[in-house]
């Protein structure tokens, strides 16, 4: 006999093999992505978005006119992880931060590798560090992560 | 590799494959049912305001909004109240088709639940066929209702649809 | 009785009756109807009144974290919808059902609601499922976890000289005191900011003490519109200004140390149009208690969070009825006469509703 008093419990896996359609404006940030480039739009009043949305995030104009920014910009603000969830982007420890690319007026989330947390302050210069040509498909992920400028 | 496939062209999709995990738990009226299956029976709990019987049941009255805690015990024969004949191919299916899927009301309970039809021709399958779970052998039982093998017709005169309008 | 008269709407109503779970890590003894259940049947009793008496129902919860679809549906089971009832659901924190339930009430005939929030974090992994709420192309492919988000927030008002460290732990320090009188709260102790401070980091700056507790549990109110909230109790917590705004999902394109939701939403629920005794901030992360204040512009006057709030227990989708569950109770039982419930949904405070609450003169 089962035992009357248990409560069944059971492991249950949910998993959405998702594919989304970029649109035009994320397909050509990703497109740039994977050419190892990073690039935004510009929304109102010539303010460029990174990454860019198809609407201007304040006043929902259409945005229009995709430009160049980065590689190198500045960290916005930052959050030290000391150990890595097992989903995240690097497994040692590192930094999540707002990164303001330059000639962007938004900042991109992304994660900065550094060998200490006492390095990672607000305004220190960050620069991209792409993952091999072979490596990029078009996703966030072709960026492997953010290093500190010159180092 | 796609990547060196795709090179030239600009991307137009991005796959963003997603998996969570979970720990779920049944609960205590659930896991009543549950250990029904497991011991080759079904469990029901009855309202205590309009003393309709649930099985399986969550906890509770849908109907009252009030909880279920008294446990019935509930026989293997049991009434097709109404059905369909499964003649489309999907994938994870078990069964040759064309088969029949129906909803059984379990004698003396007021709710019908999903079940397969075996023994019987799908073209000679009525509303109101009489039918008798048939579990799988006893060292196979477990807490699911895959310990339902199928359900077979007993053999006894179909019911009239009167006789269970109310759960259709 | 002189009822307050509502800002927003024509019709005053008003919060006559509360209930909610006690907040735990882990109810697993009972599935969402079992852990509803208790509290709809309490909401009513509390309200001397049957389901019979409701014209409407409302209900927040979120199926990524039970992981099955529609458990909504499945949860009706437990309030009784039959003969056919009323009914919506968003997908939304509880205080939103609020509001939708409060719209609602504004239509001559429809007096009475239900409405309530339930959550179960404990079933999956929190930080992965929030994780979905993000852009899906450029930053839940990445899975940020919800603490290193907050903690983006927290430093951002750092370095904008708006907040310590030495703040955050105060704030925990006070919910946690508080939370001792809160026989549903989660997390109840006392420890002085000195002793918080020795806490590991989170994720830095966020030390330990300053995230909220993964919690499992549900949270009923029932709304009555006009003067039949008298026959159901002596004071009801009218509800005289409500608002919900919106700040940018790209939250890169917003300033994170302050939140103009917040502030546009407390300007038209009237929050400072008179003084505000006691305010239910529904902040997660101990310093959007510091945020909120400020965009609110709550002074040192205004109580906050004596229930102890989020950082004390914090059931997703449930957390933010709750504080409009605290706030109603002050009002009801003359310990408060102006109260300020807060909600807040989505990623870093994206989403957040203002509400005041006022006791008849």
């Amino acid at each position: 006999m089962a035992d009357p008093t248990e409560i069944y419990t059971s492991p249950h896996v949910l998993e959405y093999p998702y594919a989304r359609s970029t649109g035009p404006i994320i397909g050509a940030f990703l497109t740039a992505l994977r050419d190892g480039k990073i690039v935004g739009v510009k929304g109102s009043k010539g303010r460029v978005i990174v990454p860019p949305t198809e609407y201007d995030p304040d006043t929902a104009e259409e945005t229009s006119g995709i430009v160049d920014v980065g590689p190198g910009g500045v960290i916005e603000t930052w959050a030290w992880v000391d150990t890595p969830r097992f989903d995240a982007p690097l497994d040692t420890p590192f930094a999540w931060a707002l990164i303001r690319l330059d000639g962007a007026d938004t900042a991109m989330l992304h994660v900065v590798a550094a060998p200490t947390s006492d390095v990672v302050v607000t305004g220190t210069r960050v620069t991209a560090e792409f993952r091999p040509a072979a490596e990029r498909v078009g996703s966030m992920h072709d960026l492997r992560c953010f290093v500190l400028e010159g180092k | 590799m796609a990547a060196e496939e795709t090179a030239q062209g600009p991307v137009t999709m991005l796959s963003t494959p997603i998996r969570l995990d979970y720990n779920f738990t049944a609960g205590v009226a659930q896991s009543k049912s549950l250990r029904g299956y497991a011991e080759g029976r079904f469990i029901g709990q009855r309202c205590p305001v309009c003393k309709k019987v649930y099985v399986p049941s969550r906890g509770s009255c849908p109907k009252d909004a009030v909880a279920t805690t008294e446990e019935v015990v509930l026989p293997n024969t049991a009434t097709v109240t109404t059905f369909c004949v499964v003649n489309v191919p999907f994938a994870g299916q078990s069964i040759e088709i064309p088969y029949i899927t129906a909803s059984i009301l379990l004698d003396g309970a007021d709710i019908t639940f999903m079940g397969l039809i075996q023994g019987i021709a799908p073209e000679d399958v009525e509303m109101g066929l009489r039918v008798e779970a048939v579990w799988v052998p006893k060292e196979e039982l477990g807490p699911t209702l895959a310990s339902v093998k199928y359900f077979q017709p007993t053999g006894e005169p179909n019911r009239e649809v009167s006789t269970f309008a109310e759960h259709l | 009785m002189s009822t307050p008269p509502p800002r927003q709407g024509t019709r005053p109503v008003a919060i006559v009756a509360c209930a909610q779970s006690k907040s735990e890590r882990r109810i697993e003894q009972a599935n969402e109807v079992e852990l509803l259940m208790p509290v709809v049947t309490e909401v009513y009793a509390n309200a001397g009144m049957t389901k019979d008496d409701v014209d409407f129902i409302c209900s927040g919860s979120t199926d990524y974290l039970i992981g099955g679809p529609f458990s909504f549906v499945t949860a009706l089971d437990a309030v009784g919808v039959w003969p056919p009832k009323a009914e919506s659901h968003v997908e939304m924190d509880g205080a939103w059902a609020l509001y939708e339930a409060w719209v609602t009430l504004q239509e001559e005939g429809k007096d009475v609601a239900l409405v309530y929030g339930f959550g179960k974090s404990s079933l999956g992994d929190l930080s992965r499922i929030l994780a979905l709420q993000l852009d899906p192309y450029t930053m839940a492919p990445m899975w940020p976890d919800q603490v290193s988000l907050a903690a983006l927030q927290a430093q951002a008002m750092i370095d904008q000289g708006l907040a310590t460290e030495e703040d955050f732990a105060r704030i925990a320090s006070r919910a946690r005191h508080n939370a001792l009188s809160n026989p549903n709260a989660q997390v109840a102790n006392e420890k002085t900011m000195e002793e918080l401070m020795k806490d590991d980091y989170a994720v830095a700056p966020l030390r330990r003490h300053t995230l909220p507790p993964l919690s499992d549990g549900a949270a009923a109110i029932i709304l009555v519109a006009g003067d039949r909230a008298y026959d159901v109790v002596d004071r009801p917590a009218w509800i005289t200004g409500i608002d919900h705004r919106v700040d940018a999902h790209a939250f890169g394109a917003r300033n994170l140390a302050e939140s103009r939701s917040t502030t546009k939403a407390a300007e038209n629920a009237g929050v400072s149009a008179g003084p505000v005794d006691i305010a239910e901030l529904h902040a997660p992360f101990a310093h959007q208690e510091i945020l909120l204040r400020r965009a609110m512009g709550l002074n040192e006057s205004t109580v906050i969070n004596p229930s102890g709030g989020p950082l004390a227990a914090n059931p997703l989708m449930a957390g933010g009825l709750i504080r409009f569950i605290e706030a109603a109770n002050r009002i009801m039982d003359g310990s408060a006469n102006r109260a300020v419930a807060h909600a807040t949904s989505g990623p870093v405070l994206q989403q957040n509703l203002v509400a005041v609450l006022e006791g008849a003169s």
